[in-house]
């Protein structure tokens, strides 16, 4: 329980952390003549083929997740995908968004819900580098919205917030499970 | 999408950036052209032009600096053991630091020399000198670490190196104490005629594996200084000699009575025939040869057992003595390989020989007697040019490649550009204080980069704030680019910035290594997934086969160790990503702490001497889950029979 609570402690800062970094970043674009750089800055634009990849760069290469990837660019969160981790993502395929009612991912795209959006991904990560195995320790994990999910097992086979786990990628900086359902955070 | 965005900002920057730049020009143009701050200000965020090698001096380290902005990268531990690293105390580099006289935690490094490929820095390596055990280092500039490093043999104060040929065939090191040879128990006072000193060439290969290809055994003066001859003069090697007096006591009068000193001549491709020839002594001694492994990463120390001897008696034509007034300091060419500079710093002139004058001497025999079989060229005669009064305690002598030489001033304290061939000052600027050695980015080679020039202080007294008896030591940055030097910044060094090497970033970026494949790692003692962990006792020794990955250790519990163990904790890093070391410390550890590379593998021993359970903890900040990172090994008495056990996470 106090590992939980850690857990999430960390989430909340690592993520909110990274938030106020892009304000600065914008603050400083759009106020400081001088700054001539790209508006793509940060660890999620270091060019490096060398390195294992990272969560980012795993969802930007598989064609089930062209979705989530603009998802994750709408609502500016790649320096987070990207960051030193470790990170547990949970990557909802194409076909899970497809699933969701008509017209709801167009409308989250909408830059006045990035907001909305933002927190609908954030529950799809979890500081550590958690396993599928590794995870029928935990009755829910806290997601990095500070919300919770909760996780069980069903037949042998981990079930998070009711998704199943498709398959499990090892990223450089944690790892992606692909799962068949996109979650949506409790409502308060 | 991403392309889209960066097209759209570019297209929204330009209005913004043209605005903002004639802003800047109309209200600060005045202000700009005297505003030296903006000439050495990178924008965070982007890189500095050069990069600058700064040795440490009696630190024993190299320094690497960013030029111009003068801001501190790394510090490479070369000759002194450095616990941030665990070089020298770590199982894989402690090999590294041995020598005929065992084990040597420090030592002294001076002079840093870039290799070279047709007199042009190369990016490949830096060497560097250790003055007191003597030795010389190989940095790999793609690891940006300690490569290999091989000691002198009949050696004493090693400061005439470690100086390059133009394609780096040589690196060469000149003793700066002259030793009995061969080295034995005998009166001091029996110096003169029984102390010589040694010139050593020392061949690099294609990997950079040194070795002493021979030896020149000269008479027992001090070997001050070096540099190899380029494009006419290539074959060659000056030394510069003080103390031609023989000197063994009170130098600083004993030393000063002759008017003039030597610079050594070597023809070093005549030395290559007369080794072909077998005109060698071989000469039994003991000296190491220390090598560290990237596959292995791990060092190795062989000890060898002999080495070539040149004697120049034997040898015409091998070396001739150019005479020097006033224990010439540093001998420089010029980038043609025309002019041999000579700083008498004693002196308030400076000598120039030319180089055809001397072999035109040479091959005229004009000599003006000989040194213990070495002939003295008639000074008259290979004199191009004298830069009169311009200074007083010449030092050092670097080019911009323009037809200007700058040089350093110890007692005036300033540096000063004077004119090849016309001999003429032309500009000096001050110094704060006690200039040493300068650096211009390929300042000493065929091709030097005339923007820049590094003046390295020995005192700066009141130039920084002040901390206690101690102060710091300080470069000094010079833009050389126009008719006037102008002074654009001051920056404090580590240890002694006794001399630098500059060079382009562009020749070393793209060499820069991110990460070591695990794949490659032959680490005897490797774990390469956690599947290949364990523990494995063997009477009183036990061996820790351990990884590491964000953000834990495995194994984490760890029980069955005793007082009196010899533990060697293993560390494999599995991290195959660009920037996350991962460190380990142990409470009581007697060393130091592991910085481990992605990829690497590093030992640390431990000699637990006390009961209890020990936490053991990651050290460097390497993820949101760092202070997670942690695990307990539990120590049993001697006698105990608690059985070797370990685990990570088998009590959720």
């Amino acid at each position: 329980m106090k590992t939980l609570t850690f857990l999430l402690t960390v989430s909340i800062c690592f993520f909110s952390g990274c938030q106020s970094n892009t304000t600065a970043d914008s603050y400083i674009n759009s106020n400081i003549e001088d700054n001539t750089t790209d508006v793509n800055k940060g660890q999620a634009f270091i060019e490096d083929d060398g390195s294992t990849p990272n969560i980012l760069q795993i969802a930007i290469g598989s064609k089930d997740h062209t979705t989530l990837v603009a998802a994750v660019q709408a609502a500016e969160l790649e320096n987070s995908l990207a960051n030193a981790g470790p990170l547990t993502v949970f990557a909802p395929t194409n076909e899970a968004f497809a699933a969701l009612p008509d017209g709801i991912v167009e409308n989250l795209l909408k830059s006045e819900n990035k907001g909305t959006l933002a927190d609908i991904i954030k529950y799809h990560a979890t500081p550590g580098n958690l396993n599928a195995e590794f995870m029928k320790n935990f009755k829910k994990l806290g997601m990095a919205n500070d919300k919770s999910v909760a996780v069980e097992v069903v037949d042998g086979e981990v079930l998070v917030g009711g998704a199943k786990i498709l398959g499990s990628v090892p990223a450089g900086n944690g790892i992606v499970h692909v799962i068949d359902k996109v979650l949506l955070p409790p409502n308060e | 999408m991403k392309t889209l965005n960066k097209i759209i900002f570019t297209i929204l920057a330009i209005p913004l950036l043209l605005s903002g730049c004639q802003t800047g020009n109309s209200g600060q143009s005045g202000a700009l052209s005297s505003d030296v701050a903006s000439k050495v200000y990178v924008k965070p965020g982007e890189h500095d032009e050069f990069y600058a090698m700064v040795s440490g001096g009696f630190s024993g380290q190299l320094s690497v600096y960013g030029l111009p902005s003068g801001r501190l990268f790394k510090v490479i531990p070369v000759f002194s053991v450095d616990a941030e690293k665990a070089y020298g105390f770590n199982e894989e580099t402690k090999p590294m630091l041995n020598t005929s006289h065992g084990f040597i935690p420090w030592d002294d490094s001076h002079h840093p020399e870039l290799s070279q490929t047709n007199g042009e820095t190369d990016g490949r390596w830096c060497f560097i000198n250790g003055n007191n055990t003597p030795r010389i280092a190989r940095i790999d500039l793609g690891t940006f670490e300690t490569a290999e490093i091989i000691e002198l043999p009949f050696s004493g104060g090693n400061h005439s190196s470690p100086f390059t040929t133009e394609n780096t065939e040589y690196v060469v090191a000149g003793t700066r104490f002259s030793v009995p040879y061969p080295q034995k128990d005998m009166a001091i006072e029996e110096y003169k005629g029984n102390f010589k000193g040694a010139l050593s060439f020392i061949s690099v290969g294609e990997e950079g594996d040194m070795d002493i290809a021979f030896q020149i055994l000269m008479p027992g003066f001090d070997y001050d200084l070096a540099h190899s001859g380029k494009g006419k003069s290539h074959g060659w090697t000056f030394f510069t000699t003080y103390n031609t007096e023989e000197s063994n006591s009170l130098l600083e009068v004993g030393a000063s009575q002759n008017d003039k000193d030597f610079i050594a001549a070597i023809n070093w491709k005549k030395a290559e025939e007369y080794i072909a020839q077998g005109k060698f002594r071989t000469v039994a001694t003991e000296y190491a040869h220390n090598k560290y492994d990237d596959a292995t990463h791990s060092a190795t120390s062989t000890i060898k057992k002999s080495v070539k001897v040149l004697d120049p008696a034997d040898c015409p034509g091998l070396v001739y003595f150019l005479p020097t007034p006033k224990s010439p300091h540093g001998v420089d060419v010029d980038p043609t390989g025309e002019y041999i500079v000579g700083n008498g710093k004693l002196s308030a002139n400076l000598t120039v020989h030319s180089f055809d004058k001397v072999q035109q001497a040479i091959a005229n025999k004009s000599f003006d007697g000989e040194a213990y079989g070495i002939p003295i060229l008639k000074m008259d005669e290979i004199v191009v040019g004298v830069v009169e009064q311009a200074g007083l305690g010449p030092l050092h002598t670097e080019f911009d490649g323009r037809g200007n030489a700058y040089t350093t001033f110890f007692i005036s304290s300033e540096v000063v550009k004077w004119k090849l061939g016309s001999w003429e000052v032309v500009d000096r600027q001050p110094t704060f204080y006690s200039v040493g050695h300068l650096m211009i980015p390929g300042g000493d080679s065929k091709k030097p980069n005339g923007k820049y020039l590094l003046a390295m202080n020995k005192i700066t007294k009141d130039r920084y704030l002040p901390t206690g008896p101690e102060v710091t030591q300080s470069a000094q940055l010079f833009d050389i680019s126009g008719d006037k030097m102008k002074l654009l910044l001051d920056f404090p060094t580590v240890g002694e910035p006794h001399y630098a090497q500059g060079i382009e970033a562009e020749k070393i970026k793209p060499r820069s290594v991110r990460i070591f494949k695990l794949e490659d790692n032959q680490h005897p003692f490797a774990a390469k997934s956690d599947k290949e962990t364990k523990v494995v006792r063997d009477g009183n020794t036990v061996h820790i086969y351990m990884t590491m990955i964000r953000s834990h250790f495995t194994p984490d519990n760890i029980e069955g160790i005793k007082v009196g163990d010899k533990v060697y904790w293993h560390i494999t890093n599995l991290e195959q990503d660009y920037d996350v070391p991962h460190g380990f410390s142990v409470m009581g550890a007697q060393n130091s702490e592991l910085l481990v590379m992605p990829g690497q593998t590093e030992t640390l021993l431990w000699e637990p001497l006390l009961e209890g359970v020990i936490p053991f903890y990651c050290t460097d900040f390497c993820s949101a889950l760092h202070q997670e990172m942690q695990g307990y090994v539990r120590v049993s008495g001697k006698n105990a029979n608690v059985p070797l056990k370990w685990s990570l996470g088998d009590h959720m």
